[in-house]
């Protein structure tokens, strides 16, 4: 009998704020240690926490984007636990009333096609410090500058039946924080870290399995590495006849292991309670009307929108909404003149391969862009020339695409001399294959076609080559 | 106006009450220099001495415990900046019980704090401090804290004034925690007008504290005539039959004299009294609990002992740190708010809370503008007398925790003495009514002998 998996997510996303949860320090990633601090994120003597109008707007719109319920009234509560970069002994959190709750994330699963998973709850708290273990010597150092910084904690339900499904959500998720201007989502920089909830059962069970936590998953490749090892080893372990027993479990992506967190450093009870110092959160109703008008269209019906408006290929349509940059990039194009699809392989193309390789930047205007295309278009430039002007209008930044190809002296040559001279120079050129030719393997024409584009520098017009490759062979 | 010399000598005459903390020098040192830069203002030359975990930029904050011990605010409190802005002096400050956890000012990692007419017996606590230099005529003023009773029941005890304004009337950014749905800063005053003047200058809204009220400063109300027009409640759970006998003289000879000003007395009755004590006694070391986490020895203050991990860390700096009743109370407040026992205790006291503050609610919805109580169940006792009984101890605040529990501002003023010690009459009044309590306070400051014995 075989086993199925069932796992649920726990997403921090840091909210894009520019200053802290409960305190108007900066936010900014990379300042030297401790100098984002003040005496409330310190947790000093006598310090209060007043709350980050602009952090609960983005959550808001966060919690919209997933349909969420969003309550006008909500609790911040206290999670204590010791810990020497949780400078207060206690985080700011919610537990009991959260911010909103019951929403749904579509997202498409490699196994079972479009699904939704559920958001249970999404709720706002502060981020803890950084300890740092390997600056100082035998001591552990501690960064507050992370310390207050504003989070939206995001809990599905046990949802997912594969790891590959967690990380597809996961991206899903991300796509849509990203289309909602709420977060970077930039694993890297901190901003998004998940936590998983796993378990194991027969296939046809309908009860759940005893779970562990994966925590320390910081990038999206580890997600589903993380989430194998530890179903692998749940697994393993049922099958010897063993159980699974509730650990923490840490991912050490060096050594691509799970291993259980060492119980000492397990603090299970949290003791929860409202948080004294802050009044009850209450939502007015306007924010929530904001938080609908300043949500744009979303990834899921902007990809159905490029399908029926454009008549692109749910691929095609896919590729381009993973990036609400990349989507706007697109529909400027076509706006700009460029027809759907011929602009759509360039952005998945040329574009997207340049931004890539430049973090990200868009070096060409959609505007001259959509000019480029229609350039290939009324053959002014073959396709291999318009790749070589979009080169160059990237590396130089200005320009005029026609100018670049007319610099470039890639305009397209549609007059018969010149198409000649090419054609003739090359059938002297390879005598062989001209034979070959004559002796019926005329699958050898597009080869003379390549070579002529090859001697014109790509500036023969290449629908009228091969009818005069054609006559001069006398085929 | 008070002179920095005259101050000094009147802070010199009290040292031996152990009730100032800062060394006299530094006192007199800042005094100068905070004169030099004092604007002209309600309170011009006035010195206040600040509680020991009220934040200040002048001088050090450890709120009478190990683990603070010459910990220097980078801040100071909100009220202590308006205090200055209107002219007034910060002259040092006053011992209380560690963190504000006790009734006696017995338990300060800087010794006992004696009572000023009678140094074997406690002067009340937590601000016990504030109170004695009041009382002994070392300041017109002194800063408090209130989390069950600690600024009524040492002025009380001592003789003097005390104010706790409703929660939410003055901001508590710069009050060190310890009940934070309870704290409070009060005043401590020789008179019903130096305690209100103070508390005038320290109310209103602060954008740096969210359970402040956004509320103008409070307006000091012009002493009436009488108490014509003023109906009083006398809630009959304050006068059990066991309440010492001289406290019980001096109350009833104030209700006579509220009756003879004109007011309108009335028996009334707050049936979940009993309860306060309890409920007390779970939501403030609950908030305690958290509240004292970042005491670690991480950051700042003392560490004790070498750190061979940060368990180890934490361990040494907190167990060394505390004293015992500040430690019994982290206990307290951990258990009621550990799984599994959270709604027995925790949420059950928040219910019982409400009641309370519905009793009060229902008092006052009922025509009556004001309750009278003994502000505490006997005089000043002696000191070591309840050090060893928790529970007795904390009993002493039996009278004063129900308006911290509510939120409601109380005031006490001395109406006698027995045996030559103070006796304190309190009034309760609904949430921001400060006004209308102030003015019979202030008639009654007049009509009642305050140091007659009884």
């Amino acid at each position: 009998m075989s086993w199925e998996t069932v796992i649920g997510l726990e997403t921090h996303v840091q909210l894009r704020t520019r200053s802290k949860m409960f305190c108007g320090c900066s936010t900014a990633f990379g300042a030297p240690p401790n100098t984002n601090v003040c005496p409330v994120c310190l947790g000093l003597p006598g310090a209060l926490p007043t709350v980050n109008g602009y952090a609960i707007q983005l959550a808001v719109r966060a919690a919209l984007a997933l349909r969420c319920q969003v309550h006008l009234r909500s609790i911040f509560a206290r999670k204590n636990y010791f810990y020497p970069d949780l400078p207060k002994g206690y985080q700011i959190s919610q537990y009991e009333e959260p911010l909103a709750t019951d929403g749904q994330l579509a997202y498409t699963s490699p196994e079972r096609g479009a699904v939704s998973a559920t958001i249970v709850r999404l709720h706002v708290e502060e981020d803890a410090g950084k300890s740092v273990h390997d600056r100082v010597p035998r001591s552990t150092a501690i960064d507050l500058n992370r310390s207050g910084v504003p989070l939206a904690e995001i809990v599905t339900g046990p949802d997912f039946r594969s790891p590959q499904e967690a990380r597809a959500y996961l991206l899903a998720l991300k796509e849509v924080l990203e289309y909602a201007d709420v977060s970077d989502c930039d694993l890297e920089k901190g901003s998004l870290r998940v936590d998983a909830n796993v378990s194991v059962r027969r296939v046809g069970e309908t009860a759940l399995g005893t779970k562990t936590e994966v925590k320390n998953i910081n990038s999206f490749a580890f997600v589903e590495k993380a989430l194998t090892l530890e179903r692998d080893r749940q697994i393993a372990t049922l099958e010897a006849g063993g159980r699974i027993e509730q650990h923490t479990m840490l991912f050490d992506a060096k050594a691509n292991a799970v291993r259980p967190q060492r119980t000492k450093e397990e603090s299970k009870d949290y003791r929860y309670f409202p948080e004294p110092d802050l009044p009850p959160l209450v939502v007015p109703e306007q924010w929530i009307a904001e938080g609908h008008a300043a949500l744009p269209e979303l990834p899921a019906a902007r990809r159905e929108r490029f399908a029926t408006q454009y008549g692109l290929p749910a691929q095609d349509a896919a590729v381009l909404v993973q990036s609400r940059v990349i989507a706007d990039y697109f529909e400027t194009t076509v706006t700009a003149g460029a027809d759907a699809k011929p602009a759509a392989n360039w952005v998945m193309g040329e574009v997207l391969a340049d931004a890539k390789a430049r973090a990200g930047t868009l070096r060409v205007t959609p505007e001259r862009l959509a000019r480029l295309i229609e350039l290939v278009k009324d053959g002014t430039v073959s396709h291999p020339a318009a790749k070589q002007v979009f080169a160059a209008m990237a590396d130089n930044g200005l320009g005029d695409p026609h100018a670049i190809a007319e610099r470039l002296g890639l305009i397209q040559v549609a007059d018969a001399g010149a198409l000649t001279g090419w054609v003739e120079e090359v059938l002297a050129g390879h005598p062989t294959e001209v034979a070959r030719y004559r002796k019926g393997e005329t699958k050898l024409l597009p080869f003379f076609v390549g070579q002529v584009m090859k001697v014109s520098k790509g500036k023969a017009d290449p629908t009228r080559v091969p009818s005069l490759v054609k006559e001069r062979l006398g085929g | 106006m008070t002179s920095i010399a005259e101050t000094a000598s009147t802070l010199a005459g009290a040292a031996s009450l152990n009730a100032l903390l800062t060394p006299l020098s530094e006192v007199t040192a800042s005094l100068t220099e905070q004169a030099a830069r004092a604007p002209a203002g309600p309170l011009a030359g006035m010195p206040v001495a600040v509680k020991d975990n009220i934040c200040t930029l002048e001088y050090t904050t450890s709120c009478g415990s190990r683990i603070l011990e010459g910990y220097r605010s980078p801040f100071e409190a909100t009220a202590i900046t308006r205090l200055k802005a209107a002219g007034a002096l910060i002259a040092g400050k006053t011992n209380c019980d560690e963190f504000a956890m006790g009734s006696s000012t017995e338990h300060s990692a800087f010794g006992r704090t004696m009572h000023p007419t009678d140094p074997s017996r406690v002067p009340g606590g937590s601000s016990g401090g504030s109170a004695a230099l009041v009382a002994a005529g070392a300041v017109p003023a002194a800063l408090g804290s209130e989390t069950g009773g600690s600024v009524r029941q040492p002025a009380s005890f001592c003789g003097i004034v005390g104010i706790k304004p409703t929660y939410g009337r003055v901001s508590r950014y710069g009050l060190v925690a310890f009940g934070s749905s309870l704290d409070q800063i009060g005043v401590c005053g020789r008179t019903v007008s130096d305690a209100a003047r103070v508390l005038a200058a320290i109310s209103g809204r602060d954008p740096m504290d969210s359970t402040c009220e956004d509320r103008d400063p409070f307006q000091l109300p012009a002493p009436p005539e009488n108490l014509q027009g003023f109906v009083i409640g006398i809630p009959k759970e304050y006068f059990p039959p066991d309440l010492d006998p001289g406290v019980r003289r001096a109350c009833e000879r104030v209700i006579r004299l509220l009756k003879d000003l004109g007011a309108a007395v009335r028996d009334v009755s707050l049936p979940h009294t009993a309860y306060a004590i309890p409920t007390y006694y779970i939501i403030a070391p609950a908030e305690a609990s958290s509240n004292l986490a970042r005491y670690d020895g991480v950051r700042y203050g003392p560490r004790f002992n070498g750190v061979p991990d940060v368990r180890a860390l934490y361990q040494s700096t907190r167990g060394k740190g505390f004293g015992a009743e500040v430690r019994r109370r982290i206990l307290v407040g951990t258990y009621v708010l550990s799984a599994g026992y959270y709604d027995a205790y925790y949420r059950r006291a928040q219910r019982m809370r409400a009641l309370i503050a519905q009793d009060f609610r229902n008092v006052f919805d009922r025509g009556v503008d004001l309750l009278f109580t003994p502000s505490t169940p006997t005089p000043a006792f002696k000191a070591g007398e309840k050090t060893g009984d928790p529970v007795a101890m904390y009993l002493a605040d039996i009278f004063t925790v129900t308006a911290n529990l509510a939120g409601i501002p109380g005031l006490t003023l001395p109406i006698g003495r027995v045996d030559g010690l103070p006796i304190g009459g309190q009034l309760l009044a609904p949430a921001f009514l400060e006004d209308e309590m102030l003015e019979a306070a202030f008639t009654l400051e007049r009509a009642v002998p305050g140091t007659d014995e009884v």
